[in-house]
């Protein structure tokens, strides 16, 4: 006997079918959780307790209108993100470019920078702690041994030099994906066009500008959008350094929800917090794509 | 009703032996050694679970609160008071108050007296969660100041015991900072560790009376006796009690650094007992509680436990009690004692522990703790509390500015819960 399917059945395209697993995925750990925190944002509740009450917009009114430690926090990530985007971002061009130009041992530039971000942001703040400790840290030892001693402190807890810290510890676990989606973009580049440009006379700084930067606009975008999604949400790092002090000097917004959610048990406000945070970072990166989109009109 | 708490029926782990969660991974041999010795005399098997870091382990016990699937027994660190009634409320934990009274309150009366409190909801809580025990502690543990006696020789201190009045302790700290000697470290970068030294500074200053009416709203914490209490960590900053980078550091690293000889006071807990007896076990040194500010009243430390819980939820809740009325006996407390030295939670053991641990041991009769007051500070409060301690610490607040903006954030918090509180009395 042949079984006959229904004809609206029928009419359903194979690829609605085919698609449909990783729908109802995405629907499950994505869409889900992400109506469920929207939904939390308005409601008080602690975590734990079976009762929650509704608060309306207040939550979001206190984030946004009263609460200054988080928008100190939004800052300090925002201050990480800039010298990442910056010195991070320059550096691994830089390098990128070195090796792409056949640096002798290349290969091995190419594992070495690539190190750092293998290793879990916990091990890599571990290490720079020991580095950065005022009282027996490697720095204030080499600072001591070339007379520098008296620029000795506790790098970590000092609130002049704790963010700052923090960033170069990002900066250095970050630096090797920045240098390898760069490379990547960097030998994509047809190298017809670099000799028609030196035939023609270009010099090497005419090459970079005319040449290597708008065809490397894309990778540049993807790697800024990395870097301000990646950086935006840095956390492990703090923990394992700061955790978020000297008083809130290191203070970042994941550790502000974190704080929020399981020490403040306002998982409500922790929620209504993620959520303000979303939106900024998807402002933020909007405003990437339309600039990049400007970028390569001209 | 939107919490994961459906009211649907309970599923626990299992059906056929206890489970038990828990964090401590120090004691997990031997809390499988007890598990073995229990099925050979009862019959029945015991699974301990160990879920570590701590942090990790809080995660997994508040998500699992909210799916229902809290396992038969649960360990309970740092837990809140309110967390703790939130818990209570929706069902995870079993009342124990009758078996704890049975027999002329016999197990009850087994206990330190704090670690019971630490389980215990007084009448007229705040929460409103009804009078009673609601939690087991295992061990016990206090914070106290721990001194290196190599150290304060070289540093000159020539007393035979170490400092127990406020000004012997600055004067030690003037004799360290002469000598180059690394003062204080602790794990003040995890800020519960600086609020317990303030605590006992402030149930000294001022009285236990007088602290629980600062949480109740009644005494600002701009009052003089809380600037006091702030002030005395800009002196002990001044005097070099303090060392370098205390504000960030992590226990551990705190104990790392006590351990290697490279500071010459811990404020630290009993467990560092073992921490110091592993990483250099040649460490000469003395416990003693914190210096009196105020000689006329008595010093108080910080107290914590180690507790278990039963599931309500759970089918096998009486078996489960059971099996902790069995761990907290004499014999098992014992064990855990001896070979974790740890101050047990059962009184009748403690002759079985020798050297510093019995220090800490005490100090037992004068513990604090937020949890043994009725009401609880706003966990907000106390963050900004704590952070003022480092912004004190750091040289960038004055006692004064710090007690200013903790009020500030005292009186936002109960505005905010006033007004939360209208919007449940409108429902």
């Amino acid at each position: 006997m042949i079984l006959k399917l229904p004809v609206s059945l029928k009419k359903i395209k194979p690829g609605y079918i085919f698609v449909l697993p990783a729908v109802i995925m995405l629907a499950l750990f994505y869409i889900y959780p992400f109506l469920k925190v929207l939904q939390l944002g308005f409601y008080e509740w602690d975590g734990i307790s079976t009762k929650t009450v509704f608060v309306g917009l207040s939550q979001f009114q206190d984030i946004i209108f009263s609460d200054r430690v988080w928008w100190q926090s939004m800052w300090h990530a925002a201050y990480i993100t800039i010298l990442a985007l910056v010195f991070q971002n320059g550096l691994a061009l830089l390098l990128a470019m070195l090796v792409d130009r056949g640096l002798k041992y290349g290969n091995i530039y190419r594992v070495i920078f690539f190190l750092p971000p293998v290793l879990s942001g916990i091990v890599v703040g571990l290490i720079w702690n020991w580095i950065f400790n005022g009282n027996y840290g490697l720095l204030n030892h080499w600072l001591s041994n070339i007379g520098l001693g008296n620029l000795s402190r506790s790098w970590l807890s000092d609130p002049k030099t704790a963010l700052t810290c923090v960033a170069i510890i990002h900066m250095w676990k970050g630096f090797g994906w920045a240098f390898l989606i760069l490379l990547a973009g960097l030998q994509n580049i047809p190298r017809t066009l670099y000799e028609a440009a030196r035939i023609d006379g270009a010099s090497a700084w005419d090459v970079f500008r005319k040449v290597t930067v708008p065809l490397m606009i894309p990778v540049f975008v993807l790697v800024m959008v990395l870097t301000v999604l990646g950086t935006m949400q840095i956390y492990d790092i703090i923990v394992s350094t700061t955790n978020g002090g000297p008083g809130y000097h290191t203070e970042v917004p994941v550790s502000r929800i974190i704080a929020r959610m399981l020490y403040s048990s306002q998982f409500g406000y922790a929620c209504a917090m993620s959520l303000v945070f979303g939106v900024v970072l998807v402002i933020l990166s909007v405003a990437q794509m339309k600039i990049s989109q400007r970028l390569k009109q001209t | 009703m939107i919490s994961g708490c459906s009211g649907k029926p309970a599923q626990v782990m299992s059906s056929n032996e206890i489970v038990v969660w828990h964090w401590l991974s120090d004691r997990s041999d031997a809390f499988d050694a007890l598990a073995r010795k229990y099925k050979i005399e009862t019959g029945i098997n015991i699974r301990f679970e160990l879920y570590t870091p701590i942090s990790v382990y809080t995660a997994k016990v508040r998500a699992s609160a909210q799916a229902n699937k809290l396992p038969d027994i649960y360990g309970v660190p740092s837990l809140e008071r309110k967390d703790f009634a939130s818990l209570i409320d929706a069902g995870h934990v079993t009342d124990i108050t009758p078996l704890m009274e049975e027999n002329n309150a016999a197990w009850k009366n087994s206990f330190f007296k704090g670690g019971l409190i630490m389980n215990t909801f007084p009448e007229g809580n705040q929460y409103g969660v009804k009078p009673g025990t609601y939690g087991v502690p295992i061990d016990i543990n206090n914070i106290q100041l721990i001194y290196n006696l190599s150290l304060l020789k070289k540093a000159g201190w020539t007393a035979p015991q170490p400092p127990s009045t406020w000004p012997e302790f600055l004067a030690l700290g003037d004799m360290l900072k002469k000598a180059g000697i690394p003062g204080m470290v602790s794990g003040w970068g995890e800020p519960w560790m600086i609020h317990c030294f303030a605590d006992n500074m402030a149930w000294n200053i001022m009285g236990k009376d007088k602290v629980l009416a600062t949480i109740k709203g009644e005494v600002p914490y701009t009052d003089p006796d809380w600037v006091k209490v702030f002030a005395l960590f800009k002196e002990m900053k001044d005097h070099g009690l303090l060392s370098e980078g205390i504000v960030t550091m992590v226990n551990k690293e705190a104990e790392q650094t006590f351990a290697n000889e490279r500071a010459a006071i811990a404020f630290n807990g009993s467990w560092g007992v073992n921490v110091y007896d592993s990483m250099n076990p040649g460490l000469k040194y003395a416990v003693a509680m914190p210096p009196k500010v105020n000689p006329s009243r008595p010093m108080y430390i910080w107290v914590g436990t180690t507790s278990f819980i039963v599931n309500d939820r759970s089918p096998l809740k009486q078996d489960a009690v059971k099996f902790l009325q069995w761990l907290t006996d004499r014999n098992q407390q014992t064990v855990l004692a001896t070979e974790m030295s740890n101050i047990p939670s059962a009184k009748a053991c403690v002759d079985v522990l020798e050297g510093p641990i019995m220090d800490f041991v005490a100090g037992m009769e004068n513990v604090v703790h937020p949890r043994l007051l009725p009401v609880e500070e706003f966990p907000l409060v106390t963050e900004v509390f704590d952070k003022g301690i480092q912004s004190i610490i750091i040289g960038e607040a004055t006692p004064e500015t710090v007690a200013r903006s903790v009020q500030d954030m005292k009186e936002r918090e109960i505005k905010r819960a006033e007004r939360f509180k209208a919007i449940k009395a409108n429902k």
